[in-house]
C-alpha cells in the first residue's frame, strides 16, 4: 500500500485513463485533476463515456490502462468498498436503494461503516447514538423526515432520488460523485434539487454528470467536456461556453435545443 | 432517546408489546408439556423446539440475507454427529462435560464447518450460491457414506444421554427433563437470533439481501457480510443438531441429506421468511407434518407438495404474512366483514380437499394396499377404489369444489381490494390530521 500513497494535491486525479470493452475503446486517454472542494460537472453527448468514467473512478469497472488517484492514493485494482473507505461515495443514475428497508434504515446503513461499526454483532443499533443521530440529520437535510418509516420502494420518484443522494453523502465522504442526480425530474423539482445538492455537498469535492445546462452552469466551478472518451475542455463555465471546439462538438447544438425547448414552454 | 421528538411515540409502546410477546413465548414453552401431557406430545414438543432453532437459523440466510441454501442440513447434521460422539466420550469417561452443554459443543462444530465450507459458498450470491450449497451438501452426504467409522454407516451412531453428573437429580432420562433443556435452548437461541437482527451486522445483512451492489459503495464487503451471517447461522444449526442427537440418542447419515435440507427450506418458506417469527410457525408445521400427517396418510408428501405449490403461488410471504396482513385489517376494524368470505373459502377449499383426497387415497390404496381389497374408508365415507360410483362421486365433489372455490375466491379478491383501498384512505386521513 505504501507505493500507492503517491503524493497528489488533488482530490481526484486521472492520468491518461483508458478503458476498452472488447475491442471498443470507450475512454481514450482521459486526464483530469480536480482540486479539493471544487464542484466539477462532466458534460458530453450521449455515449461519450461519462457514466463509464464514473464507474472507473468508483471501482465498479477496472481500468485498461492509466492511473486514478483518490485523495492521493492509487485505486487500481481496489474494490468499490475499499475506494469508498478512501473517502469517495457515488450515486447512481437509476436509484439504487435498499428497497425493503425504511428511509431511516437506508440512511443508517449508509453511515455505519464510516462510524466504525463494521461487522459488529455484539452491540445494538438502538444504542448506536452517533449513527442514529447522523441518519436523522441527513434525513432532515434531504427533507424526508416526514417519511421516516416508509419503505424505500414505496417512495415517490423524486423522494427516491433524494434518498439516493442521502445515502451517498451520509457516510461523510470527502469526494462525491453524482451520476445524473436530476434525471427524470420536472423543472421545479430540478431547481429545488440543485439547491439540495449544493447544500449537502458543502465543503466537499463534487463531480457530477448532468444534462441540464441550467444545472451545470449554476452548480459547477469548472466543467469537463467529454466527447468520445476524451476530455476536450476542462475550464470555468465562461471559458467552456466560449470554447470553439466545445461549441462545434457539443455545446452549440445542446444550447440551441434547450433554448428551443425553453421557448416552447 | 427520549429527548428526541417522536422517539417516545416510536419506542415505548413497542417495548411493552415486546415484553408481553417474549413473556408469552416463554410461558407457552413452560406450560405446553402440561397441557399436552402424553408422551407422544412430549416427543413432538421436543422436536418442535429443535425445529424452531433450525428454521430460525435457516431463515437468517433465506429471509434476512436473501441466500437460498440447498444444503443447510450439513451444519445441523455434522453438529448431531459431533454431539453423539461427544456424548459417547462423556459416557466412557474420557471427557468430563455436563450433558446439558453438549449442544453448545455441537454449535461450535456447526460454526467451524460453516467457517470452512461457508468461505467457499459465500464467495457468490444468488443462483451460484444456491448451486454451491447444493454441491457442498452432496459432498458431505457422499462423505457420510465413505467414512462409516465416523458416520456409522447404515445403522448410524447411537448413544446414551443418561450419563455424567446429575445436578439436582436431573439425568435427562425422562423425556420431560430433556424437553425443558430443549425449551431453554430454544428460548435463548430465539432471543439471540432476534437480537442479531438488531445489530449492525444483522441490518447490513438485510441491505445485502435488498441490494448487494449498493452495499459495496457504502464501504461494506458483501462477501464478508454473507460469510459472517453464514457462520452465525451455522452455529445455531449446530445447536439444533446437538439437541436432536440428545433427543433421539441415535444419529444416522440421513441428518446431512438433501431431503433434510429441503425440509428446512420448505417449512421455513411455509411459515414465512419475511417475518422473524415466520419460521417458528414453519417449525411447528414441520413436526406436525412429519409426525402426525405421515401417520394419517401414506400420501402425505403429495399433500405437502400441493400445499407448498399453493403457497408459493398465492401467499409467497408464508403464513406469517397472512397473519400480519389480517392483523393490519383488524387494527383498522375491518376484519369482521371478511370473516364470511373466509368461512366460504374454507368450506369450498375443504370440498376440493375431500374430492381430491378421495381420489388420491384410492390411487394409493390400489397401488399399495391391494391385499386389503378395493374397499377403504376416507373421511368417514366407504369408498370402492375399483368402483365407478366412488370415482364419479369423488370427481363430482372435486369439480363442484373447484367451481365454488373460484367463485368465492374472486368475490374475496374484490372484497379484499376494497378493504385495502379503504385502509389507504384512512391512513391518508389520519396523516392529514397529524
Amino acid at each position: 500500500m505504501n507505493a500507492s500513497a503517491a503524493s497528489s494535491p488533488y482530490a481526484v486525479e486521472l492520468r491518461d485513463v483508458r478503458k476498452s470493452f472488447g475491442k471498443t475503446e470507450i475512454i481514450r486517454g482521459c486526464s483530469l485533476a480536480v482540486r479539493p472542494g471544487e464542484r466539477v460537472a462532466v458534460i458530453g453527448p450521449n455515449g461519450a463515456g461519462k457514466s463509464t468514467l464514473f464507474n472507473l473512478i468508483s471501482g465498479r469497472f477496472g481500468l485498461t490502462s492509466g492511473d486514478i488517484l483518490v485523495n492521493g492514493r492509487k485505486i487500481d485494482g481496489l474494490k468499490p468498498y475499499q475506494i469508498n473507505r478512501l473517502g469517495l461515495a457515488r450515486s447512481f443514475q437509476v436509484s439504487n436503494l435498499f428497497n425493503r428497508l425504511s428511509v431511516f434504515e437506508n440512511l443508517r446503513c449508509a453511515v455505519l461503516w464510516s462510524l466504525g461499526y463494521k461487522y459488529s454483532f455484539w452491540r445494538f443499533l438502538a444504542d448506536a447514538r452517533d449513527a442514529n443521530d447522523r441518519a436523522e440529520q441527513v434525513m432532515e437535510m434531504i427533507k424526508l423526515d416526514r417519511r421516516r418509516d416508509v419503505l424505500a420502494m414505496n417512495l415517490t420518484y423524486a423522494e427516491q432520488r433524494a434518498l439516493e443522494i442521502g445515502i451517498t453523502i451520509a457516510g461523510g465522504a470527502q469526494v462525491v460523485l453524482l451520476d445524473e442526480p436530476t434525471a427524470g425530474m420536472s423543472r421545479s423539482e430540478t431547481a429545488r434539487f440543485v439547491n439540495l445538492i449544493r447544500e449537502v455537498t458543502e465543503g466537499r469535492t463534487l463531480l457530477t454528470v448532468e444534462h441540464d445546462m441550467g444545472v451545470v452552469f449554476g452548480l459547477a466551478d469548472r466543467i469537463a467536456v467529454l466527447v468520445y472518451g476524451e476530455v476536450i475542455a476542462f475550464d470555468t463555465p465562461e471559458a467552456v461556453r466560449a470554447d470553439e471546439r466545445v461549441k462545434e462538438a457539443y455545446l452549440g447544438s445542446v444550447l440551441a435545443d434547450q433554448a428551443v425547448a425553453g421557448a416552447g414552454h | 432517546m427520549s429527548y428526541h421528538k417522536g422517539a417516545v411515540y416510536h419506542f415505548k409502546p413497542l417495548n411493552v408489546g415486546r415484553w408481553v410477546i417474549w413473556g408469552g413465548y416463554a410461558l407457552l414453552m413452560l406450560v405446553a408439556p402440561l397441557v399436552w401431557a402424553s408422551s407422544l406430545s412430549h416427543t413432538m414438543l421436543s422436536q418442535i423446539g429443535i425445529a424452531i432453532i433450525a428454521c430460525l437459523a435457516y431463515n437468517m440466510l433465506l429471509g434476512q440475507g436473501g441466500m437460498l441454501s440447498f444444503g443447510h442440513a450439513v451444519y445441523s447434521g455434522l453438529g448431531s454427529f459431533f454431539a453423539i460422539h461427544t456424548l459417547n466420550l462423556v459416557g466412557n469417561g474420557t471427557l468430563a462435560l455436563p450433558v446439558s452443554l453438549i449442544p453448545l459443543v455441537a454449535g461450535m462444530f456447526g460454526l467451524l464447518f460453516a467457517a470452512l465450507l461457508g468461505y467457499v459458498t459465500t464467495k457468490k450470491a444468488g443462483t451460484p450460491f444456491a448451486m454451491i450449497t447444493l454441491g457442498v451438501g452432496e459432498l458431505v452426504w457422499a462423505m457420510s457414506l465413505m467414512f462409516p467409522g465416523f458416520f456409522g454407516g447404515e445403522g448410524g451412531i447411537s448413544g446414551d444421554r443418561v450419563t455424567g453428573p446429575r445436578p439436582l437429580g436431573i439425568s435427562f432420562g425422562p423425556q420431560i427433563q430433556l424437553y425443558y433443556l430443549i425449551a431453554v435452548y430454544t428460548f435463548l437461541c430465539t432471543a439471540a437470533m432476534f437480537a442479531f437482527t438488531r445489530t449492525p451486522l444483522g441490518r447490513m445483512l438485510n441491505a445485502v439481501r435488498d441490494n448487494p451492489e449498493r452495499v459495496e459503495f457504502i464501504g461494506y464487503n458483501t462477501q464478508f457480510v454473507r460469510y459472517f451471517a453464514f457462520m452465525t447461522s451455522g452455529f445455531f444449526m449446530g445447536i439444533a443438531g446437538g439437541l436432536a442427537a440428545l433427543n433421539f440418542e441415535i444419529v444416522t447419515s440421513e441428518v446431512v441429506s438433501a431431503v433434510r435440507s429441503g425440509a428446512y427450506l420448505l417449512f421455513t418458506f411455509l411459515g414465512g421468511a419475511v417475518f422473524f417469527f415466520g419460521p417458528i410457525i414453519g417449525a411447528v408445521l414441520m413436526v406436525l407434518a412429519l409426525v402426525l400427517l405421515s401417520e394419517l396418510t401414506q400420501a402425505w408428501l403429495l399433500y405437502l407438495g400441493l400445499v407448498f405449490t399453493f403457497m408459493v403461488m398465492y401467499a409467497p410471504g408464508g403464513i406469517a404474512s397472512l397473519i400480519m396482513m389480517n392483523l393490519r385489517v383488524a387494527s383498522f376494524g375491518k376484519l369482521r366483514p371478511l370473516l364470511g368470505s373466509y368461512l366460504a373459502l374454507a368450506g369450498t377449499g375443504f370440498t376440493i380437499l375431500a374430492g381430491a383426497g378421495a381420489m388420491i387415497e384410492m390411487v394409493y390404496h390400489l397401488q399399495l394396499n391391494q391385499a386389503l381389497g378395493p374397499e377403504l374408508t376416507f373421511m368417514g365415507a366407504r369408498l370402492n377404489a375399483k368402483g365407478f360410483d366412488s370415482w364419479f362421486g369423488a370427481s363430482f365433489v372435486l369439480l363442484v369444489g373447484i367451481v365454488l372455490f373460484e367463485i368465492t375466491r374472486r368475490e374475496f379478491v374484490r372484497q379484499w381490494g376494497t378493504t385495502q383501498e379503504e385502509i389507504e384512505k384512512e391512513i391518508k386521513r389520519r396523516e392529514a390530521i397529524a
